[in-house]
C-alpha cells in the first residue's frame, strides 16, 4: 500500500507531516484511543512504571558516564568525585544506584502480577517471553553496572559470578579467561563491562518496544482474565489510564525519592565503599538484593555445575511457563487452588532471598534447598497437574457485567480494587 | 524441556541428600550501641563546633597514620573555617610539584589541594604499622555497617581481653572490631587533645567529635540532600493528592 497516510489531524503543518510519517496517528491510536479493559486494578500500573524507570536509568546513566572513568586505578575515585565535586552528582548517582533497585521492585511486581492473573497464557505467550528476555538483559546490565564503582563487592561479586562459567566442562576455564580479557578480573574486564553496561540498556529499549508491539496486538489482560467482548468492556487509554498511571507514578516517585534523599545507601552494601582489593576477600560476598533468590538457588546445590544449571534454569523455566500451565482459566480469582500455590511461591521466593543474604550454613542451606525444590516443583509439576485437576469457579459473562451489573451497585473504587488476598 | 526436568530432578535429589556445605566461620561481631547524633534523622545537620573539634582530633592524632584523600582543604570552609584559617592549615603540609623549569619540588599545600596522605602508598603504610594498613578515612563512615555508631564504639571500645583470650603479636583488644583483635593501638586517651573552646577532652567526647567530622567527610552532601528531600517529598505529596482527585473525578462517570 503506497501513498500518503489518510490523516485526520486539523493543524495543516502537523497533518502534512502525519500524512508522510504517521507518527502522530500512531501515538493516537496506540496510546490515546487504544481500548483498554475497564477493570484494571493498580497492579496494572507497573508496566508503565517500568518504562518510566528505564528512561530514568538511561538519562542518569548517560550523565554519570560523562564523569566516570572506566579504569581500575581511577574508577572508585571518579565515583567519589561525582559525589563531591560534580554539581548535583550525588543526586544523579543516588538516583541511578537506587533506580536499579526500584527497577527490580517494579519488574518483579509486574511479573508476579502476570503470574497471578495468568497473563502469560494464549494468546500472550510471546509477550511474556519478551518480558523474560527483558529480565535477563536487566540482570546482565545491573550486574555489570555494580562492577563499575570498583569497590570490594564490585570486584568480588564479579569474581564469583564470572567464575560460575568455569563450571562448564572442558571449555569453562577458557570461557572465563575470555570473559575477563585476561587471567584475572582487571582493567580489560572493567572496560568491557562499562562498554556493555552502556549498550545493554538500549537493547532493552528495543525489546521493550517489541514487548509493547506484542501487547498492542493481543491487547491487555485484566483482573478477570476474560477477553473484552465489546466497547462496553473497555475504556480509551487516554484519559482514563493516563490519569491512573500518573497517580501510580506519583506514589512510586515518593518511594523512590524517600530512598534517594533519606536512605541512599540502605539497599547497598557498605563494603562497596572500600576500594577493590584483589588480595583481601570480604568475609561474606553477597550480591545486590535483587539477585539473592537466585544466589540462594545457586548455593543450595552442593555441586558447582548443578548450582549454575539450576540458577539459569530458574529463569529459563519461565520461558516455558505458557505451556507448563495447563489451565485454560487465566485469573487466579477463579482458580481457588492455584491461588494458594501462587502465594506459596511468593513466600518461598522471599525466603530464598533471605537465605541468599545469609552464610551458606545450617538452617539457611536447608531452607534454600526446600525453596529451590518448591520453586521448580511449582512450575514443572504443580502447574501442569493442577490445570487438569482443579475445578475453576464460573467465569463472569463479560467484564461489564462483572463490574457494573448484578449484585447491586459496586462502590466507586471497585474498578481500582486492589488484588484480593488469597 | 525433558533435559531440564531431568537436570532439575537430579540436582534436587542430590541436594536433598548431600551434607551441608562447609560453613564460613562467621567473624565475631558485636552490634555497636546506637548514639544520638546531630546529623541523624530526617532533618539532622552536622554540629559545626563538634565537627571542627573533630577535625582537630583527626589532624593531631589520626592524620599520623590515616589519609583523607577525597577531601581538599578548601572543603573545610563548609565547617565554618575562614579562608585565612584554611590557607594556614594547608600551608602546614608540603605537596610534590614542579617548578617553572620542570624540576620536582615540594611546595606548601594550597586550599585547592587534596589532604596530604601520611604514606606514599599502601606498602609504605603497612611497613610503618607492623604489616597492617591504616585505611583512608574519607568514606569510612559509609564503608562500615552502621558507620557512625561503629566508629564511636571502636574508638571507645578498647580494653583488656577477657581471661583466656590470646592476643596476637602487636594486636590490641577491642570489643567492637570484628574478631576483637585490632592492629591499631588505642588512638585516643583522655586529655590527649586540648580544645580551644574549653570542651571536656574525654575519650568519649573526642570520639564523638571525630565521628561527627568523619560523618561529614563521608557525606558532605547530606544536609543539601535532606533539605532537598523534604521539598521533593512535599511537592510529590501535593501532586499525588491532585492526581488522585483527578483520577476520582475522571472515573466517576464510569460507575
Ligand atoms: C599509629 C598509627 C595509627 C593511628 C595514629 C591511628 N590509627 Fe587507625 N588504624 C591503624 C592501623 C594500623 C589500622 C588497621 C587495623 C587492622 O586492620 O587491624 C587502623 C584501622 C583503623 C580503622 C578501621 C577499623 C576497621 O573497621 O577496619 C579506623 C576506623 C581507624 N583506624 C580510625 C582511626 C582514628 C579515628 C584515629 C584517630 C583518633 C586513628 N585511627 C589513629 C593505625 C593508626
Ligand atoms: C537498564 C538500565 C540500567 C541499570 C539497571 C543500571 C544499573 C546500574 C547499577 C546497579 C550501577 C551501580 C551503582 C552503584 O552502586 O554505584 C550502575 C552504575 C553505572 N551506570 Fe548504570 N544502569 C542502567 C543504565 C545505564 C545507562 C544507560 C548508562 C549510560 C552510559 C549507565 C551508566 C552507568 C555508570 C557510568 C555507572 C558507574 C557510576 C556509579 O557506579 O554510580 N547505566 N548502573
Amino acid at each position: 500500500m503506497v501513498g500518503l497516510h489518510n490523516s485526520d489531524i486539523k493543524n495543516p503543518t502537523l497533518r502534512w507531516i502525519d500524512q508522510r510519517l504517521p507518527l502522530i496517528s500512531l501515538m493516537q491510536n496506540e496510546y490515546a484511543k487504544f481500548p483498554a479493559p475497564r477493570n484494571f486494578n493498580y497492579w496494572w500500573n507497573f508496566g508503565a512504571l517500568a518504562m518510566v524507570n528505564l528512561m530514568i536509568m538511561i538519562v542518569t546513566g548517560i550523565v554519570l558516564a560523562m564523569h566516570y572513568t572506566p579504569h581500575t586505578a581511577f574508577a572508585f575515585d571518579s565515583v567519589e568525585r561525582i559525589m563531591r565535586d560534580v554539581n548535583y552528582g550525588w543526586l544523579i548517582r543516588y538516583i541511578h544506584a537506587n533506580g536499579a533497585s526500584m527497577f527490580f521492585i517494579v519488574v518483579y511486581i509486574h511479573m508476579f502480577r502476570g503470574l497471578y492473573y495468568g497473563s502469560y497464557k494464549a494468546p500472550r505467550e510471546l509477550l511474556w517471553i519478551l518480558g523474560v528476555v527483558i529480565l535477563l538483559l536487566m540482570m546482565a546490565t545491573a550486574f555489570m553496572g555494580y562492577v563499575l564503582p570498583w569497590g570490594q563487592m564490585s570486584f568480588w561479586g564479579a569474581t564469583v559470578i564470572t567464575n560460575l562459567f568455569s563450571a562448564i566442562p572442558i571449555v569453562g576455564d577458557a570461557i572465563v579467561t575470555w570473559l575477563w580479557g585476561g587471567f584475572s578480573i582487571d582493567n580489560p574486564t572493567l572496560n568491557r563491562f562499562f562498554s556493555l553496561h552502556y549498550l545493554l540498556p538500549f537493547v532493552i529499549v528495543g525489546v521493550v518496544f517489541l514487548h509493547v508491539v506484542a501487547l498492542h496486538i493481543t491487547g491487555s489482560n485484566n483482573p478477570l482474565g476474560i477477553e473484552p467482548k465489546g466497547p462496553q468492556d473497555t475504556v480509551p487509554f487516554h484519559p482514563y489510564y493516563t490519569v491512573k498511571d500518573t497517580f501510580g507514578m506519583c506514589v512510586y516517585l515518593m518511594v523512590f525519592a524517600f530512598l534517594v534523599f533519606f536512605a541512599p545507601n540502605y539497599l547497598g552494601h557498605p563494603d562497596n565503599y572500600i576500594p577493590a582489593n584483589p588480595l583481601v576477600t570480604p568475609a561474606h560476598i553477597v550480591p545486590e538484593w535483587y539477585f539473592l533468590p537466585f544466589y540462594a538457588i545457586l548455593r543450595a546445590v552442593p555441586s558447582k555445575l548443578g548450582g549454575v544449571l539450576l540458577m539459569f534454569a530458574s529463569i529459563f523455566v519461565l520461558f516455558l511457563l505458557p505451556w507448563l500451565d495447563t489451565s485454560k482459566v487465566r485469573s487466579a480469582r477463579f482458580r481457588p487452588v492455584y491461588k494458594w500455590f501462587f502465594w506459596l511461591l511468593v513466600v518461598w521466593c522471599v525466603i530464598l532471598g533471605y537465605c541468599g543474604a545469609k552464610p551458606p550454613e545450617g538452617i539457611y542451606v536447608v531452607l534454600s534447598r526446600l525453596g529451590t525444590i518448591y520453586y521448580f516443583a511449582h512450575f514443572l509439576i504443580i502447574l501442569p497437574v493442577l490445570g487438569k485437576l482443579e475445578r475453576p469457579l464460573p467465569l463472569p459473562e463479560s467484564i461489564a457485567q462483572a463490574v457494573l451489573g448484578g449484585g447491586g451497585r459496586m462502590p466507586a473504587g471497585a474498578v481500582a480494587k486492589p488484588m484480593e488476598k488469597a | 524441556m525433558r533435559r531440564l526436568v531431568i537436570a532439575a530432578a537430579a540436582a534436587l535429589s542430590l541436594s536433598a541428600v548431600a551434607a551441608p556445605q562447609p560453613a564460613l566461620a562467621a567473624e565475631a561481631t558485636v552490634a555497636p550501641p546506637a548514639q544520638n547524633w546531630s546529623f541523624g534523622g530526617l532533618f539532622g545537620t552536622f554540629d559545626r563546633a563538634s565537627a571542627q573539634r573533630g577535625f582537630q582530633v583527626y589532624k593531631e592524632v589520626c592524620a599520623a597514620c590515616h589519609g583523607l584523600r577525597h577531601l581538599s582543604y578548601r572543603h573545610l570552609g563548609v565547617l565554618g573555617f575562614s579562608a585565612a584559617e584554611i590557607t594556614a592549615i594547608a600551608a602546614e603540609y608540603k605537596v610534590p610539584d614542579f617548578d617553572d623549569d620542570g624540576q620536582p619540588i615540594e611546595r606548601d599545600a594550597r586550599p585547592s589541594d587534596r589532604f596530604r596522605s601520611p604514606f606514599a602508598n599502601e606498602a609504605a603504610g603497612r611497613a610503618a604499622n607492623n604489616g597492617a594498613y591504616p585505611p583512608d578515612l574519607s568514606v569510612i563512615v559509609k564503608a562500615r555497617a552502621d558507620g557512625a555508631n561503629y566508629l564511636y564504639a571502636l574508638l571507645t571500645g578498647y580494653g583488656n581481653p577477657p581471661a583466656g583470650m590470646q592476643l596476637g603479636e602487636g594486636m590490641h583488644y577491642n570489643e567492637y572490631f570484628p574478631g576483637h583483635q585490632i592492629a591499631m593501638a588505642r588512638p585516643l586517651n583522655d586529655e590527649q587533645v586540648t580544645y580551644a573552646d574549653g570542651t571536656a577532652n574525654t575519650t568519649s567526647q573526642m570520639s564523638r567529635d571525630l565521628t561527627t567530622f568523619l560523618a561529614w567527610a563521608a557525606e558532605p552532601e547530606m544536609e543539601d540532600r535532606k533539605r532537598m528531600g523534604v521539598k521533593v517529598m512535599l511537592f510529590l505529596l501535593i501532586l499525588t493528592g491532585l492526581m488522585y482527585a483527578s483520577k476520582r473525578k475522571l472515573w466517576s462517570d464510569l460507575h
